[in-house]
């Protein structure tokens, strides 16, 4: 592996495999267990450096470094000096100064944790920069979608709604295709990249000529934070042409399960009714995260480097 | 122990390997250690002439032992010493393994390996005899590594440690309860043992070792 984690391309199949491997035998190493504890990055320290808000991935990290016995400081921009106009790079330098082992970022720029890593010694991996990737949210959604279907090589999966701005999007189509999966993203050409031809992938506008041959539906979240210019002329149009509701989840084939990455915007890109249903994996993705990220603290930070 | 000491073969590599137990007397020493284990563990444990426990008496503190494998080769032997017990007096033994990667304390030294498999009976490890087993008994630590991993796991009644080899250099208080074979060895030796499950045959070999040293502690044979 390499020393940060900073995209889905960083990976090969065979480190992406590793991860996926040892984030298995994690979870069955603990399970069941009252002690849900092991010793293994005593004394090191992680930062959680998160520039922007969140909820599941910030707890979700701090749940992982806790796991392995890691010491974790945790720093939001609110409240610290980068109100007062701290640098990223001082920021950064400060916390290594004081001797953190890893920084997880996640900034609201594309590319941020790219320039951190450039800057200190620890390993530096990446929560989600700007709209550009979210690599471990890509490998939890590969880890459920082995442990639901029992294989990844020819899972045939669609992505589907806000491509655009959504950096789970981009990780997951690297991280699919490295894995062997078969990716197509759905979406109105508003909300598709310019770059999308270049993808490893099939892009479609109809999203129920997809469904019926999809074994994985993982829905994005629309996001409005992002969104400075009308990319759709209503919520409601929106929803009836590129939401999973009921009558679109009857269309799937059996085996087939419902992914996202939450937060959800209930009844805009995904009904109720689906989300709390059998087929969704939304709330087993939270558990797996905790577990994906013990696997990728481990693999980082466990032994010596290179 | 074993785990990573398969060091890719260099022409330069220790002279003949010196076979020290073949197939055969590995088989035997499996035996004899499930014998030793029946006499320690079952109630009231009288062993006949024939070796054969008195059926009367071979359950009860059997059915309460349990054999933990630590991978990669202990877990393999674990397996073996339970069927050969079961073989022996008729009463089935739980077996489980116990990887120890996430509590060695070398992993900034030698770097993280890939995870074997945690597995435990279904009726757990709490107030229960367990044995660790392992293939080789070299400095201890990936013993108390173990140790450790077991305070997380459960609470058994009693821990005690079963070995294929003990080939010396103890680095910690550490001694095992069950021993195959005690070989004195100089601590440039490595000792290496083959099972059919994880490399095809069964044998235990010593060589010598190889030029450079190794520290003191690593995971060395």
């Amino acid at each position: 592996m390499k020393r940060h984690l900073l995209e889905s391309a960083d990976l090969d199949r065979a480190d992406a495999t590793l991860v996926l491997d040892t984030a298995a035998q994690i979870d069955q190493a603990l399970a069941g267990r009252e002690v849900k504890k092991l010793p293994t990055l005593r004394g090191r320290t992680v930062v959680n450096l998160f520039y922007e808000d969140s909820t599941r991935t910030r707890i979700s990290f701090e749940l992982a470094a806790k796991r392995l016995s890691a010491d974790v400081i945790n720093f939001s921009a609110k409240g610290s000096s980068v109100s007062k106009g701290e640098s990223l790079k001082d920021t950064a330098l400060t916390l290594e100064a004081m001797g953190s082992d890893a920084i997880v970022v996640r900034h609201g720029a594309s590319g941020a944790p790219h320039r951190l890593a450039n800057w200190v010694r620890g390993s530096v991996v990446n929560a989600g920069d700007g709209t550009h990737e979210h690599p471990t949210q890509a490998l939890l959604d590969a880890y459920t979608i082995r442990r639901r279907l029992g294989r990844l090589a020819g899972v045939r999966v669609a992505i589907v709604g806000d491509v655009l701005h959504s950096r789970v999007a981009r990780s997951n189509v690297w991280l699919l295709h490295t894995l062997g999966a078969e990716v197509t993203v759905v979406a109105p050409p508003t909300l598709l990249p310019v770059g999308v031809g270049t993808w490893p992938v099939e892009v479609s506008y109809d999203l129920d000529a997809v469904l019926p041959k999809a074994d994985v539906v993982m829905m994005l979240r629309v996001q409005g934070e992002r969104m400075n210019a009308s990319y759709f002329p209503s919520a409601r149009e929106y929803s009836r042409r590129y939401g999973l509701d009921g009558r679109r989840m009857a269309a799937l084939g059996d085996e087939a399960i419902v992914m996202h990455p939450g937060p959800m915007n209930r009844g805009m890109e995904i009904a109720a009714e689906v989300a709390d249903s059998v087929r969704s994996t939304i709330v087993e993705q939270v558990g797996n995260g905790v577990s994906v990220r013990m696997a990728v603290l481990y693999l980082l930070l466990g032994g010596r480097s290179e | 122990m074993a785990r990573s000491t398969e060091p890719a073969r260099s022409p330069s590599s220790g002279s003949n390997p010196g076979v020290l137990l073949s197939a055969a007397d590995v088989a035997r020493v499996v035996d004899r250690m499930a014998h030793q284990l029946i006499e320690r563990y079952a109630r009231g444990g009288g062993v006949g002439d024939d070796g054969a426990i008195d059926p009367g008496s071979a359950d009860g503190g059997l059915s309460d032992l349990v054999l933990v494998g630590i991978p990669t080769r202990g877990a393999p032997l674990a397996r073996r010493l339970a069927a050969r017990i079961e073989a022996f007096t008729g009463t089935h033994v739980d077996v489980g393994t116990a990887d120890i990667t996430l509590y060695r304390d070398d992993l900034r030294r030698r770097g993280v390996r890939a995870l074997e498999p945690t597995i435990l009976p279904d009726a757990g490890i709490d107030d229960r005899l367990v044995v660790l087993v392992d293939d080789v008994l070299f400095s201890g630590r990936s013993v108390r590594a173990a140790l450790d991993a077991l305070r997380d796991l459960g609470r058994p009644r009693s821990v005690q440690l079963a070995v294929l080899v003990d080939r010396g250099h103890r680095e910690l208080p550490i001694r095992a309860d069950f021993v195959g074979k005690n070989v004195p060895t100089s601590r440039s030796q490595q000792v290496r043992v083959h099972l059919t499950e994880t490399d095809g045959a069964d044998e235990v070999l010593v060589t010598d070792g190889r030029p450079e040293v190794r520290a003191a502690g690593e995971e060395s044979q």
